[in-house]
């Protein structure tokens, strides 16, 4: 199926007619499937997985219930003549006919456009109300206030990320969706430093009960959302951010209490920025790879790949290929931080 | 509680630009001039409103910059040096202060006076910035703007009352232009 996004971005200009579109739709579907081929021993329906990553993502939003319940939110887009669809959480709605941004419920802060993987990791982490909470790379934000909406918008939520522009995005998101338990830090997170929240006068750290290490990453899993995102895919690439993720999640790992939970996710099918991340920080901080409860259909984690063996436990974490249930690629990992 | 005056290292105190200063209580425990306390906040919003102060018994109230007021529901130290607190609440440094539209979306709803409510069409041009002429026998300055979404009452934006007409007050980047749907 040719995409037209791909055809645009990749033609030059003043090229034009059917044979050179012909070229450019065949050398762009060679190269994003050069890149995903590497994953065919990986995969169960290679075909099928293939077929997926072809095809468009409707449209879906996450109700926020901070200002609203489900129910009022369905009834909102009903009145406004916006036909809904279910997903596998109660609170995803799939609009496969509108734009998610223009209704009278999304003015009121009541929806946020959010892909349904994406609203995987913070529902596995499922922090309670009160709980002391670090995103670790929290721009722009769509998990960010989710964690807020579990939170019930109480206790404290730390979101920070290394990027001005990309913060600018997450407080307005944030406001829009009335998120009052966020504290935005601009640092890197692989020096987190918990100082800044240290209670006045107090002489230790203050600890997280829970943190989301959701990733930048190569995105692969994201390319029905954004075609081209393959095309200027290099080993080189996926092998420089795996190093800035294992930093990452090792940081929050320290910063997040004995029997405290961590959630590391990408939106990447890379084993080197998956299972090798977790066998990483398995092998240098105090932490196991536990089992998760995932309502969706996926596959485990994979123990072996490009001739290195991981930790068995890696198997615990979850691979959701685009074919599985017709969404993007994900990757999610449940961590148990054992003490020292 | 204090204010954010440091108690040790800058010394000088006052607002910086970047910096988020915890409210005093009272006005006997400010120590920057003019800068609000919690309980002017709270009584404002019961006064002008007639929201009840226990509406925000979880949340603190900080100054970043002159004037603008942050709520925050999470536990911080004062002064904190960081991008965001919470959500923008308040403008106080004119003589009538001002409630940002994300105040009024979030807690507006517990609103009992000032309250206007539109029809659909009139709310659809207040969102696209437009202003209306409209009787209107309540307080003039600043109104909790609502309309009826799903069967209730809900809180839109800002609107300023004055001389027989409504403006809004909705910030350009959160206008939309809905008035031909």
């Amino acid at each position: 199926m040719p995409d037209r996004r791909v055809l645009q971005s990749h033609a030059a200009p003043g090229a034009g007619g059917a044979e050179n579109e012909g070229v450019f739709t065949g050398r762009v579907h060679r190269t994003r499937m050069d890149v995903l081929a590497r994953y065919e021993p990986l995969v169960d329906d290679f075909e099928a997985f293939r077929a997926a990553c072809e095809r468009p993502l409707p449209s879906v939003v996450r109700v926020n219930t901070i200002k609203t319940t489900v129910e009022r939110a369905r009834e909102a887009l009903d009145e406004s003549g916006i036909g809904v669809e279910a997903c596998w959480h109660d609170e995803l709605l799939a609009l496969p006919d509108a734009q998610p941004g223009r209704n009278w419920p999304y003015v009121h802060g009541w929806l946020h456009g959010q892909e349904e993987v994406s609203a995987v990791p913070a529902a596995v982490l499922d922090p309670a109300p009160g709980d002391r909470v670090w995103d670790a790379c929290a721009a722009p934000g769509s998990k960010t206030t989710q964690l807020a909406a579990l939170m019930d918008d109480r206790g404290t939520l730390v979101a920070t990320d290394n990027n001005l522009g990309r913060i600018s995005a997450l407080r307005s998101n944030a406001e829009r969706l009335g998120v009052t338990n966020v504290a935005i830090t601009h640092e890197d997170a692989r020096n987190h430093s918990l100082k800044p929240f240290a209670a006045d006068g107090a002489t230790e750290d203050v600890e997280y009960d829970a943190a989301l290490v959701d990733v930048p990453c190569s995105c692969e899993g994201t390319v029905r959302k954004n075609p081209d995102t393959l095309d200027e895919w290099t080993l080189s690439h996926v092998e420089g951010i795996a190093g800035v993720q294992k930093g990452i999640l090792r940081r929050a790992v320290q910063a997040t209490r004995p029997g405290g939970t961590v959630v590391y996710s990408t939106c990447t099918f890379a084993p080197e920025e998956n299972e090798a991340v977790l066998d990483h920080v398995l092998g240098e901080e105090p932490c196991e790879v536990v089992l998760l409860d995932l309502p969706l259909a996926h596959a485990p984690g994979v123990t072996e790949w490009d001739g290195e063996s991981y930790d068995p436990a890696v198997a615990n974490a979850k691979r959701i290929y685009p074919h599985h249930n017709d969404t993007g690629g994900f990757f999610c990992a449940k961590i148990e931080v054992t003490g020292a | 509680m204090t204010d954010g005056s440091a108690p040790s290292g800058d010394g000088a105190a006052g607002n910086r630009s970047h910096r988020f200063d915890r409210l005093p209580a009272t006005t006997e425990d400010r120590r920057v001039p003019d800068r609000p306390t919690r309980t002017g906040v709270l009584e404002w919003w019961d006064e002008r409103f007639g929201v009840d102060p226990s509406v925000f018994e979880n949340h603190t109230f900080w100054e970043r910059g002159s004037g603008k007021i942050w709520a925050f529901a999470g536990e911080s130290p004062s002064p904190v040096d960081i991008e965001g607190l919470g959500v923008a609440f308040l403008r106080t440094r004119r003589e009538h202060w001002k409630p940002t539209l994300e105040a009024v979306q979030r807690f507006g709803g517990h609103a009992t006076r000032n309250v206007m409510a539109l029809s659909r069409a009139e709310a659809a041009a207040f969102l696209a910035g437009e202003d209306q002429e409209r009787d209107w026998d309540g307080d003039w300055g600043y109104l909790v703007v609502a309309h009826e979404l799903a069967g209730e009452r809900e809180p839109l934006g800002v609107g300023l009352y004055v001389h027989g007409e409504l403006r809004s007050q909705v910030p350009k980047g959160r206008r939309r232009d809905f008035r031909e749907d």
